[in-house]
């Protein structure tokens, strides 16, 4: 490490901040995208997609169930990471920025949270005798 | 340069549009009979549809459609940067050869589907 220019100053410290761990999950979560996003497109095109009835009994099939919740977990990661670097390009100024990331977060874990629990109140509610009811 | 910024286009698109339509999808769902035939007849086909109905019947297959060009452009090109990220690809020719690849390839795949559903959705 050298003390004389800006670039000797930080060259092999690494990357800043949390740079290498945003690339690894944004990859680790596209393969999960890929299978589970593959799997629910490939659903969608085989299923009849009118019947209420056949697309719960489909969604409440525990396999299905948890891929779903997999598949909210994996893509509602991913487009944090990726939304995250939208904001970082195009909002400027501090405050508009953390603004925009936090309500990204909430867009994020929000979303996420509504979906899993939808989808846990399709698979238990035959189980505990629930009627379907207003989400 | 078109491809790199057609994965971010599309990425957003999905990330907000995507996943905002299939939560509301999946709300619906999980509502119960009702509630998905009222999410079906606004989106997708309404039969006794009115004036306001038979425009978001419309709408809702546009964007369908476009989700789903979004999805093939981002998958393509997805794979084409976990290529890039082996180190492989930078020659000027080859990189050019799959940028074309990645975005003929998600119009076909976008097309194909499309015309999969019509038909299905005309036999049934």
């Amino acid at each position: 490490m050298g003390n004389g220019t800006r670039l000797g100053r930080v060259r092999g410290l690494g990357s800043s901040h949390h740079g290498s761990q945003h690339w690894l999950q944004q990859r680790l979560t596209a393969l999960g995208n890929i299978l589970l996003v593959g799997f629910l497109f490939v659903s969608f095109l085989r299923l009849p997609m009118t019947d209420h009835g056949a697309v719960a009994r489909w969604a409440s099939n525990p396999t299905v169930a948890l891929a779903l919740i997999l598949m909210l977990v994996s893509v509602f990661w991913h487009l944090r990471l990726g939304l995250q670097v939208l904001i970082e390009d195009y909002v400027h100024g501090d405050g508009t920025r953390l603004l925009a990331v936090v309500l990204l977060n909430f867009y994020a874990i929000g979303g996420a949270a509504y979906g899993i629990f939808a989808i846990v109140r399709i698979a238990l509610a035959p189980a505990a005798g629930l009627a379907p009811g207003g989400m | 340069m078109a491809v790199s910024i057609l994965h971010r286009v599309s990425g957003d698109g999905l990330a907000i549009v995507g996943a905002s339509m299939f939560l509301w999808w999946l709300g619906a769902l999980a509502s119960g009979p009702d509630a998905y035939a009222a999410f079906i007849a606004c989106v997708w086909h309404d039969p006794e549809a009115g004036t306001f109905h038979q425009i978001t019947n419309i709408l809702g297959k546009v964007v369908l459609i476009g989700l789903t060009w979004a999805f093939f452009q981002h998958l393509f090109s997805g794979l084409r940067h976990f290529v890039l990220d082996t180190g492989a690809g930078y020659e000027l020719k080859v990189n050019k050869t799959w940028s074309t690849i990645v975005i003929v390839g998600a119009l076909f795949a976008t097309a194909a589907t499309w015309l999969y559903i019509f038909k299905e959705a005309l036999n049934g």
